[in-house]
């Protein structure tokens, strides 16, 4: 499954690389230097995001997160992964590898996809880095409270679907 | 990207320091109690993970470099700004789907929009659409933590999500003004 993932993505990119190859040598030229230093910049934060996750799994109290946010934990699981995705502090890096950390010790799914979508959300870090100084406040805070509902949306259709 | 902003040019920001400090506090706490064993077990188990993980951050980097310079981004803005109702939230939980970026592109073009006259449900489906559903942090972030099965999964459940943000928040906004009116 991951490898046809992979393989569709390099696909993807190879029709794109064509398309920008007949817009002019130039256009292919930035675009694949832009990606490789994108690729670059990225590659020790993501050592440093898999090291965490690996480290943090280890010591995170196995016992708290299945009560908390195991199968048995219900609406109450998912309102707690709900707050602390919106409060988690920092990027991608941090939303992931506390929320792969918390899978592998033992929180349920439903819990971890509230956790993800209030992160996605809601992230604390965003909202005041980019989002409050680049937008008018009355449509952040409309944004921010019409979306409260959906994490738990998104956890019932998970538990409802009994996926992933 | 086509136009880095200056802040993203740090290759260390306070974010990674603070995750830095955070693995560092738990990797010596997993050797205190276990070990070097167990510490060389976890470092092993996560090289692996790198390793595979390197294949779909390299793609997903040159596809969104790809789409950030072929895609007419004035073409979209347009999309968005002249439709409104269910139509215009459709229009923009699509956009924030397909355009590429992260915050320092996506707010901007919303804040635009905005001001542009364009309808807030569309705005609202548009930010959070590309909250939920942008490939960029969903390739090179999410893929190689979660796996395919889990972000295809939690990406499914999302779908319609941004249609439903977009339709809660236009009678919140009518609410708002007719209190403050």
């Amino acid at each position: 499954m991951t490898i046809f993932v992979i393989g569709f993505l390099w696909l993807l990119v190879a029709v794109l690389a064509a398309v920008a190859a007949r817009q002019g040598r130039s256009v292919l030229k930035g675009a694949i230097k832009g990606g490789l230093v994108e690729f670059m910049r990225l590659i020790p934060r993501i050592a440093i995001g898999v090291l965490g996750s690996g480290f943090i799994a280890e010591i995170m109290p196995e016992k708290w997160v299945a009560t908390w946010l195991g199968p048995e934990s219900g609406l109450a699981g998912i309102a707690i992964a709900t707050l602390a995705g919106g409060l988690t502090p920092g990027g991608p890096m941090i939303g992931f590898a506390v929320g792969i950390a918390a899978l592998k010790a033992g929180a349920a799914s439903p819990q971890v996809v509230a956790y993800s979508t209030a992160w996605a959300l809601f992230a604390l870090h965003r909202a005041l880095l980019y989002e409050i100084p680049l937008m008018p406040a009355r449509i952040v805070w409309l944004r921010m409270t019409a979306s409260v509902p959906l994490p738990f949306i998104a956890a019932y259709m998970a538990m409802l679907v009994g996926k992933p | 990207m086509s136009t880095p902003p200056p802040r993203k040019a740090a290759t260390f920001d306070w974010t990674t320091a603070f995750i830095a400090v955070l693995v560092l506090v738990s990797g010596t706490t997993v050797y205190l109690r276990d070990g070097w064993p167990r510490v060389l077990e976890i470092l092993g188990h996560d090289f692996l993970l790198f390793v595979g993980i390197m294949p779909s951050l390299l793609a997903g980097c040159l596809l969104a470099a790809f789409v950030a310079l072929l895609l007419p981004r004035e073409t979209v803005r347009r999309w968005i700004g002249a439709e409104s109702g269910i139509t215009g939230i459709f229009i923009g939980a699509a956009a924030g789907v397909i355009l590429p970026g992260g915050p320092f592109t996506i707010y901007p073009v919303a804040a635009t929009l905005a001001v542009m006259g364009a309808d807030i449900g569309a705005i609202v489906a548009f930010i959070t659409s590309w909250s939920l559903l942008g490939y960029s942090r969903a390739l090179v972030w999410e893929l190689p933590f979660f796996g395919v099965h889990f972000v295809g999964w939690r990406i499914l459940l999302s779908l319609p999500l941004p249609i439903l943000a977009g339709l809660m928040v236009r009678p919140l906004a009518n609410l708002l003004a007719k209190r403050f009116r």
